[in-house]
């Protein structure tokens, strides 16, 4: 029996259901993220804490036009720009490697996902112990003949860096491209591979086009990890580190000892922003090159 | 042709088990070397970090095997310093307040965007996941400010707040929902049950398993952190221990061993535990894409 009545006592009942389950998260949510964002970008108009005068885009300029800030995204973009591709192919190849029926597949899998479990803090007295201008590395490179670098404290720093972020991520990313290569259809593979096609052929033809979700999704998250990795850097150098190691967070951490919160929320949306264009330009490409292939 | 095969296999097992153990050498490295004395580490890595007392090795060379087994550091550590102990115990009252509060908060909103998948409701979950992929230097500035209004900073809730709200575990637990067949929920409505009886008798332990996974991901998430703790809460007393260990003096590096290896034992165990959890959270995580 669905009388009018019935029907508008359905809809409210859903509504006071949804409101009741999402209220919680949403209001935390809009509370300590959505909210204090609106007065971010607010901040970023105004003049100053007292005089809260529209200036327009002139903080922003301001920030642009910084040195600090110009450095910060430099070596941030340089970073990400070389150990987010390093961390999708290695990891991929790895995936491939294991799936490929190599005997102690789960233990080569816990083995490279292990590194995920430990504290970057716990192992920072090692990765000194081997980057230091009398580390291990530098040991073994005299063997070799080569002369050593102060690794930390030189252009080569970054490097430092990207073992330690790869060492970190790769494991996850890894476990990420096993289960995606365990969807695909195995037919296909198979007839590909009865019609005489390449293993390359089949990799990039069939394998890569099913993969290119998880490669979207493992690019996006190792973007996102590449942001965090202020953390190594900070347990390794501490607050002033060599000026190829000077982040993004760095110039954020400056910003809020000078209490210069005009700077800081224009710094905050204008990286809201990039982050939001490239993931949209990530989501394009996928679109792109995975218009073809269903699921 | 099978002989060729067999040898490129062989190879390709030889470099995954190189690989391997590089993998695993920083770990077991620092594990093998908290059993050392404190003359000994001197005595390896004193070019490192910088200490002058006693004999220092002219070469450094990463040390597996300790000359003499000795618990002495952990002695030090368990008994005779007990501010390494309060750090961690100021990791754990961060951490475990907003393991328990995100779980809580996400499986409960998980639960409305399974049911209720209207216009409104996929506007916010879409919200959800551009916040998640925003990084700290990004979300930070906003905590900040509430912090601030609320009188919050400088206390542990300025960080156990964000935290307990932090989009990426109801992303999680939605998609993990999502793929309990409607059926079963429909099936428990038209036998009378509440909303709430058909959450908690139905929804949750069905879930299970990804709630183990999320409360896994979550910890390691956030026994690591750094950034939130320096901005957030500046007083020292209350830091966790993931910041304190980046400023262990000189003359303390015998014992910063001990207390690096004992910030490791939560995670592992959870690992050890855990791993199958810790991969299926990992694959359901999977894809941003619907």
């Amino acid at each position: 029996m669905r009388t009018p009545w019935s029907k508008l006592n359905n809809r409210l009942r859903d509504l006071f259901g949804a409101l009741a389950f999402l209220g919680p998260s949403v209001l935390g949510v809009l509370v300590f993220f959505v909210v204090p964002f609106g007065v971010v970008v607010y901040y970023s108009l105004i003049r100053g804490p007292l005089d809260h005068s529209f200036v327009g885009l002139e903080n922003y300029i301001s920030v642009w036009n910084n040195a600090a800030f110009r450095i910060a995204s430099k070596n941030t973009a340089t970073f990400t720009g070389v150990a987010v591709p390093l961390a999708v192919v290695i990891s991929l190849i790895l995936a491939l490697v294991l799936e490929c029926r190599i005997p102690l597949k789960s233990q080569f899998r816990t083995f490279f996902l292990s590194p995920m479990m430990v504290p970057v803090a716990s192992i920072i007295l090692i990765w000194q112990v081997l980057f230091h201008q009398s580390g291990v590395v530098n040991e073994l490179a005299k063997i070799v003949g080569k002369q050593g670098v102060d690794w930390l404290n030189s252009d080569q720093c970054q490097v430092v860096i990207i073992v330690l972020f790869l060492w970190k991520n790769i494991g996850y990313f890894m476990v990420l491209f096993m289960a995606a290569l365990n969807n695909i259809p195995q037919t296909l593979v198979e007839v590909a591979s009865v019609e005489g096609a390449s293993p390359a052929r089949i990799f990039f033809s069939i394998k890569l086009r099913y993969l290119s979700p998880t490669v979207l999704f493992v690019t996006i998250l190792s973007i996102i990890n590449s942001f965090k990795v202020f953390r190594e850097i900070y347990l390794l150098t501490g607050n002033y580190p060599y000026e190829g190691l000077y982040m993004m967070q760095h110039f954020m951490n400056n910003m809020f000892l000078a209490l210069d919160n005009q700077r800081l929320s224009a710094a905050a949306v204008i990286l809201a922003l990039v982050m939001v264009v490239l993931i949209a330009l990530l989501f394009a490409i996928e679109n792109w090159f995975g218009k073809d292939v269903e699921g | 042709m099978k002989k060729k095969r067999l040898f490129g296999r062989t190879a390709l097992f030889i470099l995954t088990a190189v690989f391997a153990i590089l993998f695993l050498l920083p770990t077991v490295a620092t594990i093998a070397d908290s059993f050392m004395s404190q003359n000994e580490i001197n005595a390896t890595y004193g070019k490192i970090f910088a200490s002058t007392s006693g004999y220092v090795s002219g070469t450094v060379r990463l040390k597996l095997i300790p000359d003499k087994v000795t618990f002495s550091q952990y002695i030090t550590v368990l008994f005779r310093s007990p501010e390494y102990l309060i750090k961690f115990w100021n990791s754990v009252i961060l951490v475990v307040p907003i393991v328990l509060g995100q779980l809580a908060v996400a499986s409960i909103a998980a639960y409305g965007f399974t049911r209720w998948r209207g216009r409104v409701s996929n506007v916010i979950f879409f919200a959800y996941v551009i916040l998640m992929l925003m990084p700290y230097q990004v979300t930070l500035v906003p905590n900040y400010l509430v912090s601030g209004w609320m009188g919050l900073l400088d206390t542990r809730w300025a960080i156990i707040f964000p935290g307990v709200f932090a989009p990426f575990s109801v992303f999680l637990l939605t998609k993990f929902m999502r793929r309990i067949p409607s059926a079963t929920i429909e099936a428990a409505r038209m036998d009378g049950a509440t909303e709430w009886q058909v959450f908690t008798k139905i929804a949750l332990p069905q879930c299970r398993s990804a709630l183990y996974s999320i409360a896994i991901l979550a910890f390691i998430d956030y026994w690591n952190m750094v950034e939130q703790p320096i901005i957030l809460l500046p007083d020292a007393t209350k830091q966790p221990l993931s910041v304190y260990l980046s400023s262990i003096r000189a003359d303390e590096i015998g014992i910063a061993f001990a207390v690096a290896v004992i910030y490791m034992i939560p995670g592992l165990l959870i690992f050890l535990k855990g791993e199958e959890y810790l991969v299926e959270g990992i694959t359901y995580s999977g894809s941003v894409k619907e």
